[in-house]
């Protein structure tokens, strides 16, 4: 049958018969590389276009409808106006690091992707701890944002920065309960496997309200970590003028835009791969007619319609709730998310150990 | 010189020059970050040699917590070269020493050690693996284990008593 798995191995197979291992190998990496930044550019044009199609939609009003049909190549237009204009650096900037930390905002987006499976079979690096991988290499963003806020020389830059290192720290902390709340229930920390578990029904089915609680808390922190409203307090551009990237322009102001994006699409993914079973398609108990039609569609729709759900869902957060305060964002982590999910995950274990899920 | 071999000496040069990147760096900001560099060579270190749950929390805790609160604490004291106060000659002479005469003790230590004859098995141990780490740590090693979290308990509790204002 025709999908993704198949062309990969087929490609495989001809590197590996054309050219000597280490070639092959190699190949396979810039392939890799160059399907990565290929989704990446596709994936800050959609993202940013949906953005303002939902914002209109929840606003009343049209959104960009002159660009292309239905304002379809707008953000494709704005491209075009960033990479043309000019890349200022401030006269008191650390040169070096300022230049840098757009990169490295997108080099950690782009290392995230490589246990994710888009489709069956279809993952860069399946690894034997993958949840680890992810939720190690998703606070490494914050790094990027304290070197930009830092070398801008620049009082909101430097708050923004500040404010956001001590969100992304904090929330971490409970995104990470959650997951392992799933690795308890499967007994692995490979993505694969817990794709795998899920082939009879999602663990958001399958786990009882402990899971269902896992999930909502694991979206709540992630929309804190990927700084969006409403805890967009790196930004915060009513009280910081734009937080950590005040003083970027052009082209390296769009990358962190673009990391941005790309960090929420990652951050979805994770959140449908771990709890609503990624690829799997919608399986429902012993309905043998029911789940027959439900493989037929391909497993990489599966995988991207539940993603762009929950980038849906996210979306719908910024544009109806207002803002919070930076002791109401730290207080609600530390006092209500963080001892809820120490409980929650005992009571995962509790569950695991009875075998009470399904 | 296969693929596992440039890795190993790539990982090698990033990790030694990066190091010293931090002892030489004027601005201590520039240190933290040359310091979260060398961490990131030896969690390739880990990699290769198939510990990747050493490698993992290698990064989670020293990259991603421990390096982020010094960035923190760095950025907010705004050190800059000029305006620091320079020690004087004799401490730094006496500090150069004290590290030298450490470097040789590590050295002569290590020069007649079993390690240097044994070859690194590269990506067939499976010491590092989570299953076997969590089985040691949990069966012989559980006391030091349970102990060493007591240790961080109370460095919390003493955190919350020197941070609480009255």
């Amino acid at each position: 049958m025709w999908s993704l798995s198949g062309i990969t191995s087929e490609i495989n197979h001809w590197l590996y018969e054309s050219f000597s291992p280490f070639w092959a190998v190699t190949i396979e990496m810039a392939l890799v590389c160059v399907l990565v930044i290929t989704l990446f550019a596709v994936l800050g044009l959609i993202l940013v276009l949906m953005e303002r199609k939902v914002s209109a939609y929840m606003q009343i009003r049209l959104g960009p409808n002159r660009v292309g049909p239905k304002g379809m190549f707008q953000t494709v237009a704005d491209t075009v106006k960033l990479l043309v204009k000019e890349g200022l650096t401030p006269a008191g900037a650390d040169k070096v690091m300022f230049n840098l930390a757009p990169f490295i905002a997108m080099i950690s987006a782009m290392l995230l992707m490589a246990p994710i499976a888009f489709a069956r079979n279809f993952q860069i690096w399946d690894l034997n701890i993958g949840v680890l991988y992810l939720s190690a290499v998703s606070s490494l963003s914050v790094i990027a944002i304290l070197m930009a806020g830092w070398s801008s020389n620049n009082k909101y830059s430097l708050l923004g920065a500040m404010r956001s290192g001590a969100q992304i720290v904090s929330y971490e902390l409970s995104a990470g309960l959650s997951l392992l709340s799933i690795v308890v229930l499967t007994g692995s920390l490979s993505v694969s496997e817990i794709i795998q578990s899920q082939a009879d029904g999602w663990w958001i089915f399958k786990g009882h309200l402990p899971v269902i609680l896992s999930f909502i808390i694991f979206i709540i922190a992630v929309t804190a970590e990927t700084n969006r409203a409403p805890f967009d307090m790196a930004e915060a551009e009513s009280e910081l003028t734009a937080g950590f990237h005040t003083e970027y322009s052009g082209m390296k102001f769009a990358l962190f835009f673009l990391a941005e994006y790309v960090n929420v699409f990652i951050v979805c993914a994770i959140a449908a791969t771990i709890f609503l079973g990624g690829w799997m398609p919608l399986h429902i108990g012993n309905w043998e007619g029911f789940n027959k039609i439900m493989d037929y569609v391909p497993s990489s729709m599966w995988f991207f319609g539940k993603t762009f759900f929950l980038i849906f869902v996210i979306m719908w957060f910024r544009w109806t709730f207002p803002r919070l305060r930076i002791d109401q964002l730290l207080n609600l982590e530390w006092k209500y998310l963080l001892p809820i999910s120490m409980v929650n995950i005992l009571l995962v274990t509790l569950i695991a150990i009875m075998k009470w899920h399904f | 010189m296969n693929i596992t071999e440039i890795l190993f000496w790539f990982l090698t040069a990033l990790a030694i020059l990066s190091a010293l990147m931090v002892v030489f760096s004027r601005n201590p900001v520039h240190s933290v970050l040359w310091l979260i560099l060398v961490f990131f060579a030896i969690s390739g270190h880990y990699i290769m040699l198939n510990a990747q749950f050493l490698a993992i929390v290698n990064l989670i805790v020293y990259a991603g917590a421990i390096m982020v609160l010094f960035l923190f604490v760095i950025m907010l004291m705004n050190m800059n070269s000029d305006s620091e106060p320079q020690k004087n000659k004799w401490l730094k002479m006496a500090g150069t020493v004290a590290g030298g005469s450490l470097l040789l003790i590590l050295v002569a230590a290590l020069k007649n050690s079993e390690v240097q004859y044994q070859k690194v098995e590269g990506a067939q141990g499976t010491i590092g693996l989570i299953h076997n780490l969590g089985k040691t740590l949990f069966t012989d090693y559980v006391v030091p284990f349970e102990i060493s979290s007591v240790l961080f308990l109370s460095a919390m509790v003493g955190a919350v008593v020197i941070g609480k204002k009255d």
